[in-house]
């Protein structure tokens, strides 16, 4: 429900880096989003459609790279990719509360150019 | 070549790797210090609206503020309703309206104890906007974090919302004097939640009837032993 305040901090970081190197343009934002990060990705695309009219960005690409949910298992120590947010452990049973992956929220990268 | 080739000729990839929520886990590490600094032990508390959050503060400071100096700070998106609620219970009581916003974040917790005098309390409890998706991604600097689900939502609250209930370090369920009107099937609402949040401790409560009140109230004053050991440590 809050992506829209999400995709103004990744723009507005996305143009302080774009200056800052000299760019004119934003040409492709790559945005990392954990499954365990409650947010939705069409939202954040809604967002970023509202958004960028009248930025560096106005034609740029949204890429989401979806991060899969990573735990480890306390009991036998298996890391494992949940196919559900139960996050049994394939080889014992064990429910994990231990996860290496899958809150990341953050934008990884732009593709700039000068004009 | 085509001429958007050419333009991606003369166009570079920066790698930033920047945290979107940076600025919260800026704001929630500080929050943490200044709690850490003053002894506080600080709950939040989230669950879906009319879980009953606003109905256990009012128990629990009814029967806890005159032994352990309390105060709670309320978030919700439009009134007061909540503080006035729990106004004249021997607690401070600090009241956020977030407009639209869905969560608290941890900036408005620091705004709000600005109003408080932390270095004469032990317990601070925070309630959440009612909702059960957004507040989980936010932290606050809390302590401790409580979930609550009541027996008219559902045996399936934990497999529908695992977000919350899996950054729980308690669930309280509550509304135990309607299980049986509900039609609650117990077992089967422990089991999703043992399956979901294995590592929490699971309360079963009525603030109406007082059962299960004493566990709670048990944790709370374990929870706060242990924050004043740790306070003496540093």
């Amino acid at each position: 429900m809050h992506e829209i305040g999400l995709m103004e901090t990744a723009l507005r970081a996305a143009e302080e880096a774009a200056l800052e190197a000299g760019a004119r343009r934003i040409q492709r934002l790559h945005l990392r989003v954990g499954r365990l990060s409650g947010i939705e990705p069409d939202a954040l695309r809604l967002a970023f459609d509202a958004l960028r009219p009248g930025t560096l960005a106005e034609n740029a690409q949204l890429d989401l790279e979806l991060v899969p949910i990573v735990c480890r298992c306390q009991s036998c120590n298996l890391g494992f990719s949940p196919e559900d947010f139960t996050f049994l452990c394939p080889r014992c049973g064990t429910p994990s509360a231990d996860t290496l992956q899958g809150r990341e929220l953050e934008l990884a990268a732009v593709e700039v150019s000068e004009a | 070549m085509k001429p958007s080739c050419e333009t991606s000729s003369v166009s570079k990839v920066l790698h930033l790797g920047k945290d979107l929520l940076a600025s919260n886990r800026q704001h929630a590490a500080a929050n943490r210090a200044r709690f850490d600094q003053a002894g506080v032990l600080v709950v939040n508390l989230l669950s879906s609206p009319g879980s009953g959050k606003t109905a256990l503060l009012e128990r629990t400071l009814g029967d806890l503020s005159s032994r352990w100096p309390m105060a709670v700070i309320t978030g919700d998106l439009q009134t007061d309703n909540d503080a006035r609620r729990l106004a004249g219970r021997g607690a401070p009581v600090v009241s956020i309206a977030t407009g639209t916003l869905c969560h608290l974040e941890a900036s408005m917790i620091a705004r709000a104890c600005q109003e408080l005098d932390l270095s004469r309390l032990r317990l601070l409890f925070i309630e959440n906007v009612g909702n059960l998706v957004c507040p989980a991604g936010y932290d606050l600097g809390e302590t401790l974090r409580v979930v609550l689900m009541s027996v008219t939502e559902g045996e399936d609250k934990p497999l529908k919302y695992p977000l919350a209930f899996k950054s729980a370090d308690a669930v309280v369920v509550s509304k135990t004097d309607l299980a049986q009107a509900a039609g609650f099937r117990r077992e089967e609402a422990l089991a999703n939640l043992t399956v979901i949040v294995p590592q929490a401790q699971i309360f079963e409560l009525s603030v109406q009837s007082g059962q299960g009140m004493d566990d709670f109230y048990r944790w709370l004053e374990s929870a706060l032993v242990s924050r004043c050991g740790a306070a003496v440590r540093h």
